[in-house]
């Protein structure tokens, strides 16, 4: 009731910003922010802050149980485990937003083909049904027996599957949009089609597309994890999170930690991107968050 | 009414269409030469002329897709590189697994996941929505290994009290059949829980909106009753319509699990036939998941047109 008062009393003071206040009202998403923020600094850092080498084998410690020397405990070649899974975040991360970035910047500029030129709609939105009719970690596996194995081969396998929810997105956002009197009104101005697109028609994508891209990296992340722990992701002599956990399956009932340690870590990056997203999605559109 | 069922199922036949063309274009357009990589990184220069023979690589584009679909279209999916054997069959072989541990995990989604997200509905912004809608965003962050491995540990290794892995026909024996269904429906069934409960959430509240709500609770009706046979019947639709879309992302959840589970299910064929870089099998699993999607949508669709004679696309 204060603070309703103090708001009103003092216009300015509710534009301060205060983390406290934040907390209170959006406890999810904050949480999830910072923790993404600190998962992402300890990535970084990782060449810094890891005790050990990652690659390192030293058989006379395998599957050491955590504590002492080796907080997450070591792998079946002596490897400090919590030195690979810091490294192993890296490639998570690298992967996530690589493959939101990217498949919202193609999902995007189709979509907007899409919504805009009926004859290219017809074509496109049948092709994006028939990606769509494919589980798409089915396609990313299928992609992936094409070519070699290499990081940029599973950014590409990942992406692909994921362009069509966004196509649909943006094109719904574009259809609605080009009904509005505004754009009737600059195309009479004389308008011209790159200008209208940029000026008119594009920002109102942005609001759903960052939330679209948030949900995008957590499944990436997810997906990432599914493809190497299947033996068809990520070669297997980087650390990452699902290599960590398709290595450490061998020997579940001897070192259970060898996937408990890098799955924790795995989900906890997921859900912070998830609740991220949601808190997006609820500050960027007051409608929906009455909703969900 | 019987233009639309006509037109709903002549639309299916683009989506394959489309899913046939991406198949038969990716192998195509890879970079590099389709019979060098198929053929591996061992083969002979022979072995790859072989390859490109078998497969017809050597014929024009055109020519390959025309004799590709006609054959499709009898039902042959073609040959197996590495086991020489029809992949119809291969799929046919590996479906119970799949099918068992995809209906089992539905049952169980649908059963709890609905009750929830009513609750959490009826009682918007509560403790209770927000423990439940919780616990779903946690759910579906957990990667479906870490939960499978966690109750393999649990129930299998320390209690002891269900198989680990593998499976075991229905026509052999039912009870071994459900023991080893146990663990894995759970596994899967958490993930899609979550998934399932935010929908019903979400429709349930835009329908508790409505006018004929208020009105059913003006009248005095009990509150179960307004929940269940006004609210939840004409919220069902659209529950029941992502429940069909959700099914690719189910698909791709039985892949991961019959790996963890060790159950010789349609995943594990396509893992082995990656490894072995046998593209028609990878080829048919695709064409025919993706038909199995297609005529599941369809089948809801056409079964809610025939009970709301509202529902004209």
């Amino acid at each position: 009731m204060s603070a309703i008062l103090e708001a009103s009393a003092v216009p300015t003071a509710s534009r301060r910003f205060r983390p406290g206040r934040m907390l209170q009202r959006h406890p999810f998403p904050v949480v999830g922010g910072v923790l993404l923020g600190l998962l992402v600094l300890s990535a970084l850092a990782a060449p810094w802050i890891a005790p050990h080498d990652p690659i390192e084998m030293n058989i006379i410690d395998r599957l050491q149980p955590p504590g002492g020397d080796y907080l997450f405990g070591t792998d079946a070649y002596g490897r400090d485990l919590f030195s690979r899974v810091l490294h192993g975040g890296r490639v998570s991360i690298l992967i996530g937003f690589t493959v939101a970035a990217a498949s919202t910047v193609i999902g995007l500029l189709i979509g907007v083909v899409a919504g805009y030129f009926r004859l290219a709609d017809a074509i496109i939105m049948r092709v994006m049904d028939g990606l769509m009719a494919i589980p798409g970690i089915l396609l990313a596996i299928a992609l992936m027996s094409l070519t070699r194995a290499s990081l940029w081969v599973v950014v590409v396998a990942i992406t692909i599957p994921e362009i069509p929810r966004v196509v649909r997105l943006v094109r719904a956002v574009v259809l609605s949009v080009r009904e509005q009197a505004y754009i009737q009104a600059a195309t009479a101005i004389g308008t011209r089609f790159p200008r209208l697109m940029r000026l008119h028609i594009l920002p109102s994508t942005f609001a759903p597309l960052i939330v679209q891209a948030t949900y995008i990296c957590a499944s990436a992340v997810l997906t990432e994890s599914y493809l190497s722990f299947l033996g068809v992701g990520t070669p297997p002599e980087i650390p990452s999170w699902g290599n960590i956990i398709a290595e450490g399956r061998l020997y579940v009932q001897l070192a259970f930690w060898n996937i408990l340690f890098p799955g924790i870590a795995l989900a906890l990056m997921v859900l912070s991107v998830n609740v991220l997203g949601d808190g997006l999605r609820d500050a960027l559109d007051p409608r929906l968050a009455r909703r969900l | 009414m019987g233009p639309y069922i006509l037109r709903r199922v002549l639309a299916t036949i683009p989506v394959m269409g489309v899913v046939a063309v991406i198949v038969f274009l990716m192998l195509r357009l890879s970079p590099g030469d389709p019979a060098a990589i198929l053929a591996g990184d061992q083969a002979t220069m022979a072995d790859i002329a072989a390859i490109r023979e078998r497969l017809g690589l050597d014929q024009p584009l055109l020519h390959q897709f025309v004799v590709w679909v006609g054959e499709l279209l009898t039902g042959d999916l073609g040959k197996s590189i590495y086991l020489n054997r029809p992949v119809t069959g291969l799929i046919l072989e590996r479906v119970e697994p799949t099918l068992a541990l995809s209906i089992s995990t539905m049952i169980f989604a649908i059963l709890f996941a609905v009750p929830m997200g009513v609750v959490a509905a009826w009682r918007a912004g509560s403790w209770v929505d927000q423990t439940i809608m919780g616990l779903s965003v946690l759910a579906f962050s957990v990667p479906v290994f870490l939960i499978g491995y966690g109750l393999v540990i649990g129930f299998a290794l320390r209690l002891d009290l269900l198989p680990v892995q593998g499976f075991v026909s229905l026509w052999d024996n039912p009870v071994g059949f459900a023991r080893h269904l146990v663990l894995p429906t759970m596994t899967l069934g958490l993930v899609y829980m979550a998934l399932l409960a935010r929908i019903t959430r979400a429709t349930m509240l835009d329908v508790l909106n409505e006018d004929f709500i208020r009105t059913a609770r003006a009248k005095g009706l009990a509150e179960p009753r307004v929940l269940i046979l006004h609210a939840l019947k004409n919220a069902s639709v659209p529950i029941v319509t992502t429940i069909g879309l959700g099914i690719a992302l189910l698909i791709g959840g039985v892949v991961v699990t019959e790996s963890v589970f060790a159950i010789p299910g349609i995943g594990r064929l396509t893992i082995e036939a990656v490894l072995q870089r046998d593209y028609p099998v990878i080829q048919g699993v695709i064409l025919a998941v993706a038909g199995v999607y297609v005529l599941v949508n369809l089948a809801i669709d056409l079964t809610y047109s025939a009970l709301d004679p509202r529902i004209r696309f």
